[in-house]
């Protein structure tokens, strides 16, 4: 009696643990997508994986660097992180009466960010699901040829200091993930992977399509315009930088 | 109906002893002391952001684990980097124990034919130029999953690179990632076989400092040669 007692609710605990989880993460479901990059038109095959439904706020990274000091601004190792790091907060672990703690956190390097998942038993996305999850619009899970919804993604560029809204005060997509366009930029694991920057240009194997006027022409998918400006900005990016206007959140593959 | 009921009851006390569980765990994750920067009330402490009722300050976390974290290693050392390599000899090493000698870097991988072998080059005729004991060229490879320490030992001795000036790292996927943004080198897998990747020779002091770099394929390597010089002395 006792024993089925403890197996029931062993049961039901890895249940719990899930349904919290649940709270905070979305399913993605995977499937076949063509990037912008993809000068072949090849398609990338995502799998399924969970996202943060919001990006990481000031309040969960305060959180973070109080409870692991050596990502405190005045720990933090010059090789992780550029003297933008955290720059408007009022201390290491105080954000200051102007700041509200309810919007993403940016200034943060990608460093701090992967560390800042990992902690949390999680991993950044990669580039590809990125950009999966981000293609959903509110109604449907691919809106690539959507005008109206690209149209809306480019709008939101132009927007001046969206960074200053809180999160979750953009739309909710498809997939129940909120903010993925027109409040922050966000790190990807291998945002590196994108090769337009000045070495390129001495590199042979560069991606041409991706090269201003060519790539206007050449790129996939005409409408994603946008992408286009998301893939120019993340090769124009190192890792150790802290940019005001990119942030990032987490996301989990799931085990099969 | 008895068994019904048992099974409820069942239910009922696990359902109890979890949100004892979850709420213990969860104070676990966030437990922030916050105080009066001032300490106006003696060692008062908060759970939560507010202003010290005495002089209006908003209060502060404190925590006392804040100790020397980088284990004395300069700020921005790659000896900082605790992430674990493969050498072509079958080794399992940390960077740090590689410090005190000059490091020159590259990222290749084994089965490229258009840009690493003239990478590679490069990288010997620096050695050849150089000529000096105290410098290690490592090479570390940007496709973990096919260049095994064995793959990169036969690598070594086809081209004249066996000994212990080499060294060949393998690491885990996303450790090389990470050291690739340290370098400052972009890569990318664009089939089963090929990656496109930047062209850099990273120089490093004997603190594991960046000190210079070389862009490009088979570039004048006259500076190169002279930083690596001088900083071997």
């Amino acid at each position: 009696m006792i024993r089925s007692i403890i197996v029931f609710s062993l049961f039901l605990g890895s249940f719990f643990a899930v349904a919290q989880e649940n709270l905070e993460m979305k399913i993605v479901k995977g499937g076949s997508f063509v990037p912008l990059y993809g000068s072949d038109s090849a398609a990338v095959y995502v799998r399924d994986f969970k996202m943060d439904v919001y990006p990481v706020s000031k309040q969960d990274f305060l959180e973070f660097v109080a409870n692991y000091p050596k990502w405190r601004r005045s720990n933090v190792l010059e090789l992780f992180a550029d003297k933008n790091y955290l720059r408007k907060w009022q201390g290491d672990t105080y954000l200051g009466k102007d700041i509200n703690p309810k919007t993403a956190v940016t200034n943060v390097s990608w460093y701090a960010a992967k560390s800042y998942c990992q902690e949390k038993g999680k991993r950044l996305p990669s580039m590809d699901e990125w950009e999966f999850a981000a293609m959903a619009s509110k109604t449907t899970p691919n809106a690539q040829r959507d005008s109206i919804f690209n149209r809306f993604i480019i709008e939101g560029y132009e927007i001046p200091k969206t960074f200053k809204n809180e999160i979750g005060s953009t739309y909710k997509n498809y997939w129940g993930l909120y903010d993925m366009h027109g409040l922050v930029w966000e790190w990807t694991s291998d945002f590196n992977s994108v090769l337009i920057s000045g070495e390129s240009r001495q590199d042979k194997s560069t991606e041409r399509n991706l090269f201003c006027g060519s790539a206007a022409v050449n790129a996939t998918n005409l409408m994603d315009y946008a992408a286009f400006m998301r893939y120019a900005f993340r090769g124009s990016i190192k890792a150790n930088y802290g940019i005001q206007t990119l942030g990032f959140r987490c996301a989990k593959s799931i085990k099969k | 109906m008895i068994k019904v009921f048992k099974y409820f009851t069942q239910v009922l006390l696990c359902l109890l002893m979890l949100s004892a569980c979850n709420t213990t765990k969860k104070k676990d994750i966030v437990a922030i002391v916050y105080q009066c920067p001032m300490d106006c009330e003696n060692g008062k402490t908060y759970d939560r952001l507010l202003s010290c009722p005495v002089c209006k300050m908003d209060v502060t976390v404190i925590t006392e684990d804040s100790k020397v974290l980088s284990d004395g290693e300069d700020v921005a050392s790659i000896f900082n980097l605790t992430s674990k390599w493969n050498t072509q000899d079958g080794e399992t090493i940390m960077l740090k124990e590689l410090k005190g000698e000059v490091l020159v870097m590259v990222m290749i991988y084994t089965s490229c034919k258009a840009a690493c072998p003239r990478l590679v080059a490069d990288m010997r005729n620096i050695h050849a130029k150089v000529k000096q004991d105290n410098v290690k060229y490592v090479l570390i490879s940007i496709d973990p999953e096919t260049d095994t320490p064995e793959r990169l030992k036969a690598f070594a001795k086809e081209n004249f690179m066996d000994n212990e000036q080499w060294v060949f790292l393998q690491g885990t996927l996303d450790d090389v990632r990470e050291f690739s943004n340290v370098l400052s080198v972009k890569y990318k897998q664009i089939s089963p076989i090929d990656f496109s990747h930047s062209n850099i020779i990273s120089v490093f002091d004997k603190k594991g400092v960046l000190f210079h770099q070389q862009e490009g394929l088979g570039v004048d390597n006259k500076s190169t040669v002279d930083k690596i010089l001088e900083l071997s002395i």
